[in-house]
């Protein structure tokens, strides 16, 4: 556990940063290498927001929350000096199993397409060749993400620019290329999947990563564009699915370390009540204790919503704003189940080493879209989709000796449950996610030591997320780049001159990236005095006419 | 009112209480709708119902303004964050003028603010802004509803309009100041319940604002036309109230300006700035919706704004187009609202210039239209820039009235 000992007796800093989960804490470490004085303040007892590893069971530990790591890119990892300060990855490049009904899982390994040949020599051709395309066009808008989204409809050169450039990279794919983005851009992922490949289970695999986290089925225009994105953020971490050494927490000890050691102070258990605002400048912030902490910047790692509507207040914004905000689509419909074993798991069909890597249970597209329907209507699928890790199979630290941790993200469970409310459906919904598993993996329901499950409400809670979406904001055409989360906040700046937002519902968007935290930093250090020069800050003095004519003092 | 026998679809327009008593006197059966309602275009003429406005008494009935109930401990701030002006400096038993702006600093409507009691509030506007309303209350502790049918409103305007109120029984309503309201109980022979007056109008005249139970209405009506028959007091229309209000230089929505929220086009919306409404915009009171907007708009100045124009001729300038100069080449402006004037004896109307033009005493040529038995005929007439308004009389101030 992180916590920079003893903070200084001035409460008086250049930058407060709310919120140490991973963005906040990239956004701390650039801000303070800058010479700024930076202060975190997390609320829970320790830094990492939804990167945490935390015991769910005696003995058990488990990343709570995001339980791979694939999209940081390497040049944040490189910049914060992270192997330094502790970070280690137990496995990378791990493979990616389909699970079957029939108990002859397919194993999907980019590098290694062979393997698919056993169920179809067509698909197995076809792959690379849908693999590279989609890679080339991901890559186009990869640049993207690495710069504060341009503003739409102002006369600033600097915006003109980057949409020129983003209009450039999209140019120089070529014709065909081009043409193949305009076209599949707004298709569903299934008429695309459908047009490369027959089997299903590959199809359901592959549609898998369009939808997850997403509340979208494989039939949802637009999930070809959430899957592109995934592959270019993907793209631009410049690696594949791995997992850190004690866990995604490691990961976050190690952005706290890097922190501390460019200067910025960290203080836990530190709930902020609300963002202090004087002179229609942010201020500082209050904490729940009352202690009053003041700062030229405040940076906002939390959600928009919370940002928005809890900390800072309507009050200080303009209504269209709010309205904006208050539609923001942010609920969650993504679950985590979490169990204590006491044997490794044993899944029909394959061998220990493939628990190295993530198991999928989404048999086919139409599995997958059978089991979104149940979500729109507020109930969830007796067949849900999962993805599944073991990560003891790596990391033996997790768990008491040859005892292990299943670690599943559970897609398409609805922020509220129709029926009963999650406080009764939780254990019928929990028994049910095991009946799953069981029949995936004979005898694991007696192997089962302790078992917890977080509902999106549960994670809303436990991460302080405003619907318990964990990306903050749904991750859609309507919600990506210069409209994420809301146009007048997209540029990491908000309406209130002082007020930042780093976190995962800024572009480019959640997953454990950091990119977010990077942008926004930049755009502090860069533009920190932009908003107020272009707003002025003067009231000038009425005009005479003004003053000799008040003309209008009627009543209706 | 909605009847119980007719299905609402097959009453387009809704009657208003006076409904009944407004056909019975309305000589030349002129009705316009208005908010939902069918109102009265014209009882009799133009030019008698505005000489009353002038001269005598006048009723017209405004029971279609909308109405929207704000409650609760968290009024005064939302208030404040919704409009412009600060309301927190509006005591109770008093009413305000303001406006309400969009993100962009435009306007979306006016309307007066009547402080009913520490936390209770009444807005009426021209038109329903409920959804606007509503979404301005998130985070603030407030609730709001529309009351438009659940009150009648009357206003009773003209030089004599105080010592008929008297007449009729509302003793002490000659201590009522502009801007203030305070309830009165009509006589009991009337059988009513007890109305709130409000000494605000759109007259620009002394007059008041009479708001009761629908039941009332009537009972109402009667007794005040049986006060007034001594004193000419007339029903008046919109047409004469619309002369009225131009020479008071009030704003009517959908004339002089478009409210923001169903303007299509770009740049034409409008900013209290660029309507001359400036000296309702209180930049220091905190924050409010258009606030950094208007401040960057103040920065910048205003790219237009409504002035009051003197033309030359007793000819209407209506639409016209204004120019530099009579060669009618390079346009400066147009007229939003003209009338002739009978109380100065001028020909005025209310326009929109583009900023860089305005200079006082500027003179500016408009094109005017005129209908010569089906025979058009265009004149160029000068017009000066003048200030507003064109007719303030002292009786509207004065307290008490001369005649109390």
């Amino acid at each position: 556990m992180t916590m920079a000992g003893a903070f200084p007796k001035n409460s008086k800093y250049d930058c407060i940063v709310i919120g140490g989960g991973h963005n906040g804490l990239v956004c701390a470490t650039y801000l303070a290498r800058s010479g700024r004085s930076v202060l975190v303040v997390e609320a829970a007892d320790r830094v990492g927001g939804a990167a945490v590893t935390r015991e769910f069971s005696p003995g058990f530990r488990v990343s709570a929350c995001a339980h791979l790591l694939h999209l940081m890119p390497e040049s944040v990892v490189r910049e914060l000096r992270l192997g330094a300060h502790g970070l280690r990855l137990v496995a990378d490049g791990m493979p990616t199993t389909a699970l079957s009904g029939d108990g002859a899982p397919l194993r999907i390994d980019p590098g290694n397409p062979s393997a698919l040949a056993e169920r179809s020599s067509a698909d197995a051709a076809a792959y690379p060749v849908y693999d590279a395309r989609l890679r080339r066009l991901a890559l186009a808008l990869q640049p993207a993400f690495d710069t504060p989204p341009p503003r739409l409809g102002t006369s600033s050169w600097g915006d003109r620019l980057a949409l020129l450039r983003l209009g450039w990279r999209i140019r120089r794919l070529g014709r065909g290329d081009m043409r193949e983005l305009l076209r599949i851009g707004g298709m569903c992922v299934q008429d695309l999947l459908d047009e490369h490949f027959e089997n299903p289970l590959l199809k359901g695999a592959l549609g898998f990563d369009a939808v997850l986290g997403a509340n979208a089925g494989p039939r949802s225009p637009g999930s070809v564009l959430t899957l592109l994105y995934r592959m270019a953020a993907a793209g631009a971490a410049g690696s594949s699915l791995a997992q850190p050494a004690g866990g995604l927490g490691a990961l976050s000890d190690a952005l706290a370390e890097a922190a501390i050691d460019a200067g910025a102070v960290i203080r836990t258990s530190a709930i902020v009540d609300r963002i202090l605002v004087r002179e229609d400048r942010a201020a500082g912030v209050v904490l729940q204790s009352g202690e009053q902490l003041t700062a030229a910047s405040v940076v906002s790692n939390a959600d928009p919503k919370t940002t928005f509507l809890r900390l800072l207040g309507t009050e200080y914004l303009d209504t269209g704003f709010v309205r904006r905000i208050v539609h923001l689509r942010a609920r969650g419909l993504a679950a985590k189940l979490h169990l204590a074993l006491d044997r490794p798991p044993r899944f029909t069909g394959l061998n220990e080493a493939a628990l190295q890597g993530r198991l999928l249970l989404a048999p086919s597209l139409e599995y997958v879209e059978r089991a979104f329907n149940h979500a729109k209507y507020s109930e969830f699928s007796a067949a849900p989709i999962l993805e599944i890790t073991v990560p003891t199979v790596a990391d033996s630290s997790l768990s008491p000796a040859g005892k292990h941790v299943l670690s599943a993200v559970v897609q398409y469970v609805p922020y509220r449950s129709a029926a009963a409310g999650w406080e009764q459906e939780k254990e019928r919904f929990t028994n049910l996610l095991v009946d799953t598993l069981e029949s995936h993996a004979p005898g694991l329901r007696e192997s089962i030591h302790a078992a917890e499950l977080l509902t999106p409400v549960d994670i809303e809670r436990e991460f302080r997320i405003s619907g318990g979406h964990w990306h903050h904001a749904e991750l859609a055409l309507d919600q990506f780049m210069m409209v994420r989360p809301v146009p007048g906040a997209a540029q990491y700046r908000t309406p209130v001159d002082g007020l930042f937002l780093c976190g995962a519902g800024s572009h480019p968007g959640g997953g454990v990236m950091g990119v977010a935290g990077r942008n926004a930093a930049r755009q502090i250090l860069n533009g920190a005095t932009h908003a107020s020069h272009r707003r002025g800050r003067k009231t000038t003095p009425r005009t005479d006419a003004e003053r000799a004519t008040p003309a209008n003092e009627q009543a209706a | 009112m909605l009847s119980e026998s007719e299905p609402h679809f097959r009453q387009p327009l809704l009657k208003t209480p006076f409904h009944e008593r407004a056909r019975a006197v309305s000589q030349v059966d002129s009705f316009i709708p208005w908010a939902g309602y069918t109102t009265v275009d014209v009882f009799t003429t133009v030019e008698q119902e505005y000489f009353a406005i002038r001269n005598a008494t006048t009723l017209y009935d405004l029971t279609p303004m909308v109405k929207y109930r704000i409650a609760g401990p968290g009024a005064m701030r939302y208030l404040n964050r919704l409009m412009t002006r600060d309301i927190a400096k509006l005591k109770p038993g008093r009413v305000a003028y303001g406006v309400w702006c969009n993100d962009g600093g435009h306007l979306i409507d006016d309307g007066t603010v009547f402080r009913l009691g520490e936390t209770e509030y009444r807005l009426c506007t021209g038109e329903r802004q409920l959804d606007w309303l509503l979404d301005s209350a998130v985070g603030f502790e407030v609730e709001i509803s529309e009351v438009t049918q659940e009150i009648a409103a009357l206003a009773v305007q003209g030089p004599t309009s105080c010592a008929l109120l008297k007449t009729f029984g509302l003793a002490g309503v000659e201590r009522l100041k502009p801007f203030e309201l305070a309830h009165f109980l009509p006589p009991p022979s009337l059988g009513v319940a007890a109305i709130m007056v409000s000494r605000t109008g759109f007259t620009g005249d002394l007059g008041y604002e009479l708001w009761m139970r629908p039941a009332d209405a009537e009972a109402i009506w009667d007794g005040l036309m049986e006060a007034g028959h001594t004193r000419g007091i007339r029903p008046i229309g919109s047409r004469a109230l619309n002369i009225a209000r131009i020479e008071a230089g009030f704003l009517l929505p959908n004339f002089d300006f478009v409210s923001s929220e169903r303007t299509l086009r770009l740049g034409t919306e409008r900013s209290p700035l660029e309507l001359g409404l400036g000296w309702l915009v209180d930049f220091q009171k905190g924050h409010f919706t258009g606030r950094r907007a208007l401040l960057e708009e103040e920065r910048r100045g205003p790219r237009r704004r409504l002035v009051g124009l003197d033309i030359e001729g007793t000819k209407p300038a209506h639409n016209a187009l204004l120019y530099s100069d009579n060669s009618g080449k390079r346009q400066v402006g147009s007229v939003a609202s003209a009338t002739w004037s009978p109380t100065c004896k001028r020909n005025i109307a209310l326009a929109m210039m583009d900023a860089p033009h305005i200079e006082p005493g500027l003179t500016v040529w408009a094109e005017i239209y005129l209908n010569r038995e089906l025979v058009w005929e265009r004149r160029m007439a000068q017009a000066k820039l003048v200030p507003r308004p064109f007719f303030t009389p002292e009786r509207r101030r004065l307290t008490p009235p001369a005649d109390c």
